[in-house]
């Protein structure tokens, strides 16, 4: 052993030279089969007949240039949508959950209700439930400023989601093994402790992952909004759009989003091999 | 009208009984989608007064009206007239199209000019302010900017709104005259963005005591409607000889009178 440290590194077995040897072909094809592939892809798209129109129409940098600060600017009122729903979603969407999960017989209501929520929230396209409430509960005669869309908007968001987000913890609660329960009953806890201190920990942990996915897809059905008035990022790329009988503006639009969108599905991803990794 | 010119050709030239309508028919020979057919193609779902009860095929309402006759003075019988819907994205993406040319108030745009083509206009509509019910307002500019504002995002309402109005509360946009509709019925804007006719239609048939405080000048700030073509179409200049000839002949103001009500009274501001 000392010989061989004075010596430097240990001579590499044939194994490992055979292993090292096989990375750096399989490398090689990964990489030369990708360059083919995105190589004919960029010589070949181009030779369509419609391609010169197809540019012009979707991909026109002066437009993009000329468009990109008014998108920027409107994709503020987005983050801002959504950085205000999150909160309110997450509230909700417990509060469903445990509605969902109640023994007391004299709260059988609850559940009911609860149950019917999730139903109706997740079965009514998001669309309908923006236009229903973002027109129709202003529409009851509100005073300005209660009646603004954005305050009925949101609502309509967050009552979608929750219902989502409630199925997520629920799942995340009922996977939490019946004998924890037990076992914290057996120790004195009462129902609402076990829930708090034992079940919940662990459910809202193990669900993290999925509602990440959840998190990613309220970022972008915050552009539901621009149907009942906000100008967000959608509907300014639809003024550009028609504006300039142009579809790039949306290209930009959409760059926007997956600036946001890819990072943090990155980071889902990486929470959900972290968790894999913790469970095996 | 087209009947009388075409009778007055007879009268000239003997021979030449059909002669004019000929004339009319070679510049489109060949260049429409279907031979001896014109596709012309509007909104979904068309609205008053441009085309009355959402069928452009009686040829009631302004815009269906001209399209008939603009077909007539092409050399296109009635009967050779078919009709398709389209969207405005339909109408501007890249490929093949599947209308002649497409009339649904297209306002022409130096823009839009850059990707697909527009005839000569066949109207002119200025644009107007549509109160909601039971807003009062002046005809200022001053009085203007302190209105919460609405207007259809596809619409160059939405540059006038941004660049020359210039209101201190933010805009609110919204994908069709029926959705202003809803945001003036739930009390969330006060004032909308239209061209006239619109604008009066709406007042007189949709939105329950709404007004129209008034019209801006037509000059620089109007609203040129073009027929809107596939970017190169040849028809182009068919279609603009057989507007200049229409309104030669006066036809396209006896239609603009017979279908669009008569914008005087409706105060200009300043």
């Amino acid at each position: 052993m000392t010989e061989a440290r004075t010596r430097g590194p240990l001579p590499r077995t044939r194994r490992q030279i055979y292993e090292d040897r096989l990375r750096r072909r399989s490398l090689l094809i990964a990489g030369g089969s990708t360059a083919l592939v995105f190589g004919a892809l960029f010589l070949l798209i181009p030779l369509a007949p419609g391609w010169e129109k197809v540019q012009r129409v979707f991909f026109n940098g002066e437009v993009f240039a000329r468009t990109l600060p008014g998108l920027l600017e409107a994709f503020v009122l987005d983050v801002a949508i959504f950085a205000w729903s999150v909160p309110m979603i997450a509230v909700l969407g417990l509060l469903v959950a445990l509605a969902r999960d109640v023994s007391n017989p004299a709260l059988y209501p609850l559940r009911i209700f609860a149950t019917v929520f999730t139903d109706v929230f997740r079965g009514v396209p998001v669309v309908l439930t923006v236009y229903l409430i973002g027109f129709g509960i202003p529409g009851l005669g509100l005073p300005r400023p209660w009646n603004s869309p954005y305050i009925w908007g949101t609502v309509a968001l967050v009552l979608t989601y929750s219902a989502y987000v409630a199925e997520i913890f629920r799942s995340g609660i009922e996977s939490v093994h019946a004998s924890q329960r037990a076992a914290a009953q057996s120790l004195g806890l009462r129902d609402k402790d076990v829930m708090r201190y034992v079940i919940l920990p662990q459910a809202i942990r193990r669900v993290v992952p999925a509602q990440m996915n959840m998190l990613i897809a309220l970022q972008k059905d915050v552009a539901l909004l621009s149907f009942i008035g906000p100008v967000e990022i959608f509907r300014q790329a639809g003024v550009y759009k028609s504006l300039m009988a142009n579809f790039t503006p949306y290209v930009g639009a959409a760059l926007i989003f997956l600036a946001v969108t890819v990072p943090a599905t990155r980071y889902a991803d990486y929470l959900l091999a972290k968790q894999r990794r913790q469970r095996s | 009208m087209t009947k009388t010119v075409s009778l007055a050709a007879l009268a000239l030239a003997l021979s030449a009984g059909s002669a004019l309508a000929e004339a009319h028919a070679a510049c489109a020979e060949g260049l429409t989608l279907e031979d001896g057919t014109l596709t012309i193609a509007t909104g979904n779902p068309a609205y008053y007064p441009w085309v009355m009860d959402d069928t452009p095929e009686s040829g009631e309402g302004f815009e269906a009206a001209v399209a008939y006759a603009i077909a007539a003075e092409m050399g296109f019988e009635a009967e050779n007239v078919t009709w398709v819907r389209s969207s405005f994205d339909e109408a501007i993406q890249p490929g093949a199209k599947n209308f002649d040319f497409n009339l649904q108030q297209y306002s022409i745009t130096p823009e839009r000019e850059e990707i697909v083509d527009f005839s000569v206009p066949y109207y002119t509509a200025p644009m107007a302010v549509l109160l909601a019910p039971g807003v009062e307002s002046e005809a200022t500019m001053e009085a203007l900017q302190g209105l919460k504002w609405g207007a259809v995002g596809s619409t160059t309402a939405v540059p006038m709104l941004t660049d020359v109005i210039q209101p201190e509360q933010d805009l609110l946009l919204y994908g069709d005259n029926a959705d202003v509709n809803a945001a003036m019925g739930a009390g969330q804007i006060d004032a909308a963005l239209f061209d006239l006719p619109t604008a009066m239609f709406l007042s007189a048939v949709m939105i329950e005591g709404s007004t129209v405080l008034g019209q801006f000048a037509a000059e620089g700030e109007g609203d040129q409607f073009g027929l809107l073509f596939e970017d190169g179409n040849e028809l182009k200049a068919c279609a603009d000889a057989a507007i200049a000839a229409l309104e030669e002949s006066g036809e396209l103001a006896a239609i603009e009178a017979e279908w669009l009500q008569s914008a005087t009274g409706i105060p200009l501001i300043e």
